[in-house]
């Protein structure tokens, strides 16, 4: 008896919580949220902080060969951007009742997934061009569609990280129109860089939506407000433009201007690919988590100091 | 150029070298700090280093008066034309090694700055003026985290002593002195490095007592960076920093 | 070796400019408070968006439990009289 009781309360709050999400209201971290809820939350979040942080390393990869001032500045900026909308995101996930210990864990552990994008080589620097406008273009497309998602620190996370990602994919395709005004190894490399990148771009929205194993979910809660094929659509539409206008060519034979949609159509994405690199298999996946690790454990000594110093500084003054 | 022009355009170089060298260091440091926080904050010191690099590069091209733009300048140059002092060259280490080369250096700059502030040149007091600030914090950023690693656990307490140390040697040519500060220094524009010295040693000998470290013996000071004579480290900075300039001469990126 | 620490959580809140208030912009990671200035300076204030910082160990602080929202907050509901428009201003008198 009381545990049909209980399962009916469960029910009639889940039905309220759904009632007041689909209402378009934000949830806070101490109202009361489905385990399903928070679960998909702690995922979506945690894998999104992931992304950025290993992101720096393609990135940070350039940083010290940067062709000049300028050029080094901007890119460092961006990384440590990059390193904040990390921070920004760990925080949201922080407030599900999850520690930045275990995500970390769960990181390097491989349980905890991020962007298959960052698993690819940033081989020359025409790279740092095409990944701050074509991996930050279409990060930006999804980022900006999570503004209104349902659960509050997640959303003022993605506004903050929206404001300030607005420079990175324009710096970006800065670096990729000034290559394509140069010499003509310049172009080229430009070119090299997007055949590369371009593919993983579009692979960077997730499997089509009728693949995409938790999106029932994600978009009956609200955390999600856009489908991964509408999101795609939108960054292609925009991005075909740009490209054309410097010169760039897509490497798909398959894309065209489709007069009765009013979009591009593009060719079949290499799904076996996308599948392959999530398992472990790309080009860098066992080098980024290697590389975090290594930041990590080489880290451990500094942040046992410092725990000791506070420590200490405790008992002088108790 | 003239000879007072060709004076300040040494001295800028030298301190353009300084920051540029240094923040090419602290950069190395994406993605590997100790923790994430930290990996921001040593990218703010960079980011800092860099645009005064840049002020100070940009002062010695219009002193050449050759037309060259902020980057021939910091690019373009061979091993022995740059005139950093070698302990911005050295290796990042582990945190305390980089520490440190932070705590010396940062000390050092603030007591520099404060003084350069001062200078006849305009264009010089202007720049020193404006790093001062950044200086104060750099400062900061590093005694207090001598002092937690000092006084943390008994292992970063040794891992401290042992950058302190070994980085000693590097502090000496700080305050060397040439032709350039001695004629530069009787028209007022440049600072008497001489008499930073106590204040230098002062200060570190205070961070460090609180720190529970100790100050390092006075052994031999390495010196070579006024007559452009560097470690081997500044070779394969070089290699890095000017692959793309070097290897695309008639590039613009 | 003692369990990872990613060392204790602070709440950072950002006055955007003298005479604002303080408002929340998220957290940091530090072991003192003077860590948790410094690095939240880092992290929330990159363009200038702050003149002062304050940093709250996250354990300090309480929070109101959403349970209680209404015995909290409804009675508030129908205290109209705290309120300046439920006064009538004869007609042609002006505003202060």
């Amino acid at each position: 008896m009381n545990n049909e009781n209980t399962a009916l309360a469960q029910d009639e709050r889940l039905r309220s919580f759904e009632e007041y999400v689909g209402e378009g209201k934000a949830i806070e971290p101490r109202d009361w949220m489905p385990e399903g809820y928070r679960s998909h939350l702690i995922r979506q979040i945690s894998q999104h902080a992931h992304s950025e942080v290993i992101g720096m390393q393609p990135e940070g990869n350039w940083i010290t060969r940067a062709p000049s001032i300028r050029a080094k500045q901007i890119l460092l900026a961006k990384i440590q951007d990059e390193g904040g909308h990390g921070l920004y995101l760990y925080s949201a996930a922080e407030t599900l009742g999850i520690s930045r210990e275990e995500m970390l864990e769960q990181l390097q552990t491989g349980k905890a997934k991020y962007s298959n994008i960052f698993n690819y080589p940033s081989l020359t620097w025409a790279d740092i061009g095409a990944i701050g406008w074509l991996v930050d273009g279409a990060a930006i497309v999804n980022q900006v569609s999570l503004q209104r998602t349902s659960y509050g620190p997640y959303s003022r996370a993605m506004v903050r990280i929206c404001k300030e990602e607005s420079f990175h994919q324009r710096q970006g395709y800065e670096i990729m129109a000034n290559m394509m005004k140069g010499t003509p190894e310049q172009r080229e490399m430009a070119q090299d860089a997007m055949n590369r990148w371009w593919w993983p771009s579009l692979m960077m929205f997730g499997p089509h939506d009728g693949d995409s194993p938790h999106s029932a979910d994600a978009f009956r809660w609200k955390i999600k407000r856009h489908s991964n094929d509408e999101l795609r659509q939108k960054f292609i539409d925009k991005t075909v433009q740009q490209a054309e206008v410097i010169g760039l060519t897509i490497p798909d034979a398959d894309l065209k201007w489709n007069e009765e949609t009013g979009h591009y159509d593009h060719g079949e994405i290499n799904w076996d690919e996308f599948y392959r690199v999530i398992k472990g298999n790309g080009p860098l996946n066992k080098q980024r988590i290697a590389h975090h690790i290594k930041a990590h454990e080489e880290g451990a000594w500094v942040r046992e100091a410092a725990q000791a110093y506070k420590q200490k500084q405790a008992q002088k003054y108790n | 150029m003239t000879d007072i022009n060709q004076l300040k355009y040494s001295y800028s170089l030298r301190l353009g070298d300084n920051a540029w060298i240094l923040s090419h260091r602290l950069a190395e440091w994406c993605s590997n700090g100790p923790i994430l926080e930290e990996d921001l904050a040593l990218t703010n010191l960079a980011l800092d280093l860099i645009g005064r690099a840049q002020g100070f590069y940009k002062y010695a091209a219009e002193l050449e008066g050759k037309g060259k733009s902020e980057d021939d300048i910091a690019y373009r140059r061979n091993e022995r034309q740059y005139f950093n002092n070698l302990i911005m060259e050295m290796p990042n280490g582990n945190f305390a090694d980089t520490i440190a080369r932070q705590l010396y250096v940062s000390v050092f700059e603030y007591y520099f700055f404060r003084e350069l502030k001062n200078s006849k040149d305009e264009t010089f007091a202007a720049l020193a003026a404006k790093t001062l600030k950044e200086v104060k914090y750099h400062m900061a950023h590093a005694a207090d985290w001598t002092i937690r690693l000092g006084d943390g656990t008994e292992e970063s307490h040794k891992k401290m002593q042992k950058a302190l140390n070994e980085l000693w040697m590097y502090t000496g040519e700080l305050f060397e002195m040439n032709d350039v500060d001695s004629e530069l220094m009787a028209q007022g524009v440049s600072v008497d490095l001489s008499m930073l010295k106590p204040k230098w040693e002062q200060h570190i000998i205070d961070v460090l007592k609180e720190a529970t470290l100790a100050q390092p013996e006075d052994i031999y000071m390495q010196t070579g960076s006024r007559q452009g004579i560097h470690t081997e480290h500044l070779g394969h900075i070089l290699g890095d920093m000017q692959y793309l300039q070097r290897a695309y001469p008639d590039a613009k990126w | 070796m003692a369990t990872d620490s990613q060392l204790d959580l602070w709440e950072v809140f950002i006055q955007g400019r003298n005479g604002s208030h303080h408002t929340h912009a998220g957290s940091v990671h530090a072991s003192d408070k003077k860590m948790a200035l410094q690095n939240a300076r880092d992290i929330y204030t990159r363009r200038g968006e702050g003149s002062s910082i304050w940093v709250v160990p996250a354990v300090a602080i309480s929070a109101s439990n959403p349970e209680d929202a209404e015995a909290f907050f409804d009675p508030a509901d129908d205290k109209v009289y705290r309120h300046p428009t439920f006064y009538q201003m004869p007609e042609g008198a002006k505003q202060i």
